[in-house]
């Protein structure tokens, strides 16, 4: 049984090479291949949350080595909804993508996109510090060729900015691992968590450079400030189904934040204690605050969505940055309802602007379908900006309830009541541009309205499709609120119960003698010679 | 030694530093690679510093070993570091080659460009 954990990562990783090679003259059967590992993704994935919610911590062995010798993987509440969550983006995505033929339009995109979902899932499901950032290596290589997926000038020249911040912040990460490895002599996680209180009062400073490097890192990936630049670029320019699956990447950045900083810097080890507390806050309100104001003064859409990305992730953080329980508990039902929200927004743009031929916001003689179109921007925006009735509302609020510390509520509730508003009048000014000026625009006497040769076909009911599963869903949040915070509140509870974690993945290792599970027979010889 | 490689190590940063924060691409690409140079010769160091010792340990003698850790994780960052400049190169010469010039940051005229 356990090894369905790792055939999220397997699955993917055996796929993406068979279609890169074996069917790349064959869009169709790349599509039909691609399609079915999605869906299969997606049912290991259901299989694994339905597993992960009886509350255990499910250890998998790569090579059956005990950790912390051996890389593990590990599926709890958390990872395995992230992972749910992973794929059930992607399969909408991925119908978007198919039914508007983006796919079609360079090469070497189901393979890519194999390879993006293999590493979102490793970096979800690993439990060592070093392979997750391999996984990190594999998602961002994938979405390097993602991001330029088609080609194009501009696109180009955001792909290659995108690259080097990348990958200096790979060369960062990779620093603060080896600080980390220097002090603590380990770099699995749980077995981080032993160790990091243990270390003496005068080494604590390296643990706390390792875990300010480490939080750094993790913000370029969660896009804070002040490491938030490379997002609106990347974004915008970014084919758009591209742009609603990196709406994922930017959550593991904030799903690594919350894992390291319930286990191995946990608020109970003595060096690293307040680190987030006090650097992550200010930096989500500058965030959140920046966010706002680039949704005012966007002048085309696609940055416009982009900044508003960006207030999403700093709403977030702010409930990641009080390190408590009810307070991830909000912070994770804002993450799924703000993942489902981004991507909505950017499938619903690509649908219009593809239409309209571009996306400055200026009045221009509307497209087909704009009461349709319309509609969904409407709610959409409405999820995204947080007004009732989505989950944007309930999400917003679970988290203005959860900031009712003193010294953080006054902070917290004008940022992000006042953010919401300035985001309101954000999208409204855009749509009503968009939408509705549209309707009203006189051409100038004498000239013909400007007819592209063929004139934009109406979107088939397969192409809306997908932005109406994302809005669907999106109800489905508010509506199931209740056993959503309810699983949100269960895995939030096990992350701050890290012993449970810790004793899962060292069991064997630390307790040979007690040999719970069975121990494999070679399993204890290469710590008896390490002692030797 | 210690202060040789500590130097080393830091002169590979500031330098790499500097040159990605040029506007072109190739001092980017040269300062990326110094920086993936400067930390592997960090993560190296991670497990110690020894000299003439194995990487494994031995079960008739009790002679020093050095920390064998590093040395996967290094090869692992060299491989991923060597596999990254190879893309971050065709990444360039593709950006060179639609646009004409290889300055990194986008200008605010070709966004107009592309909005008209």
């Amino acid at each position: 049984m356990s090894h369905w954990i790792i055939a999220p990562v397997v699955l993917p990783a055996m796929m993406a090479p068979l279609i890169g090679y074996v069917m790349r003259h064959d869009i169709v059967l790349a599509r039909v291949a691609s399609a079915a590992s999605t869906v299969a993704l997606f049912i290991i994935a259901l299989g694994l949350a339905v597993w992960a919610a009886d509350g255990g911590t499910h250890v998998y062995r790569l090579g059956d080595w005990p950790a912390p010798f051996g890389i593990v993987l590990v599926l709890d509440r958390l990872s395995a909804m992230m992972v749910l969550l992973t794929a059930t983006l992607a399969l909408i995505v991925l119908w978007h993508s198919i039914a508007t033929g983006w796919d079609a339009k360079g090469r070497h995109f189901h393979a890519l996109y194999q390879f993006q979902l293999m590493g979102i899932c490793g970096a979800f499901l690993t439990g060592d510090a070093f392979n997750l950032f391999v996984f990190f290596e594999v998602l961002l290589i994938a979405s390097y060729g993602l991001m330029v997926h088609s080609g194009g000038k501009v696109r180009m020249q955001a792909g290659l900015q995108y690259v080097v911040m990348n990958l200096a912040g790979s060369t960062l990460f990779l620093f603060a691992l080896g600080t980390m490895y220097a002090t603590t002599g380990t770099l699995n996680m749980a077995d981080l968590a032993v160790k990091v209180p243990q270390i003496a009062a005068e080494d604590s400073g390296m643990v706390r450079v390792a875990a300010v490097l480490l939080l750094i890192v993790f913000m370029i990936k969660a896009a804070l400030f002040p490491v938030q630049f490379w997002l609106p670029g990347t974004y915008s320019n970014a084919p758009a189904p591209v742009a609603a699956l990196f709406a994922i990447m930017t959550k593991v950045g904030a799903y690594a934040i919350i894992r390291l900083h319930t286990l191995a810097f946990h608020p109970g080890a003595e060096p690293t204690k307040d680190v987030v507390t006090t650097w992550l806050f200010p930096a989500a309100m500058v965030t959140l605050a920046l966010g706002a104001l680039g949704v005012l003064a966007a002048k085309r859409l696609m940055p416009l969505l982009s900044f508003s990305v960006i207030g999403s992730m700093g709403t977030m953080m702010l409930a990641v940055a009080p390190v408590d329980p009810y307070a991830t508990e909000t912070a994770l039902y804002y993450l799924v309802h703000s993942t489902f929200s981004a991507a909505a927004l950017f499938l619903l743009a690509d649908l219009v602007v593809s239409r309209r031929g571009s996306d400055v916001l200026d009045a221009r003689p509307p497209v087909v379908q704009n009461g349709l179109f319309a509609a969904l921007f409407f709610a959409a925006a409405i999820a995204m900006a947080g007004m009732p009735p989505l989950s944007g509302f309930l999400g917003k609020l679970l988290i203005l309830d959860a900031l009712r510390e003193p010294e953080l509520m006054p902070w917290a509730w004008t940022g992000i009541l006042v953010g919401s508003l300035v985001t309101i009048v954000g999208f409204a000014r855009a749509g009503s541009m968009i939408f509705w000026k549209s309707t009203s625009v006189k051409l100038p006497e004498g000239t013909e309205p400007i007819q592209s040769d063929p004139p934009p076909a109406p979107a088939r009911g397969t192409e809306v499709a997908p932005v109406m599963m994302l809005l669907a869903l999106l109800v489905g949040l508010a509506v199931l609120a209740g056993p959503a915070t309810g699983y949100m509140r269960a895995a939030a509870n096990q992350l701050f119960e890290p012993s449970g974690y810790i004793d899962s993945v060292l069991a064997p290792v630390e307790k040979p003698e007690k040999a719970k599970a069975d121990p494999p027979l070679d399993a204890a010889d290469p710590h008896a010679e390490e002692e030797h | 030694m210690e202060l040789l490689v500590a130097s080393a190590i830091g002169v590979l940063t500031a330098g790499g530093v500097y040159l990605i924060l040029r506007l072109r691409a190739f001092p980017v690409i040269l300062g990326l690679s110094l920086l993936s140079y400067a930390v592997n010769i960090f993560l190296v160091s991670t497990g110690r510093l020894a000299i003439n010792a194995p990487p494994i340990l031995n079960k008739y003698a009790d002679v020093s070993y050095t920390d064998p850790l590093p040395q996967a994780l290094v090869l692992t960052a060299i491989v991923i570091s060597f596999g990254m400049t190879a893309v971050l190169v065709m990444f360039t010469l593709g950006a060179y080659l639609e646009a004409g010039d290889d300055t990194i940051d986008m200008t605010a005229t070709e966004e107009k460009d592309d909005a008209a």
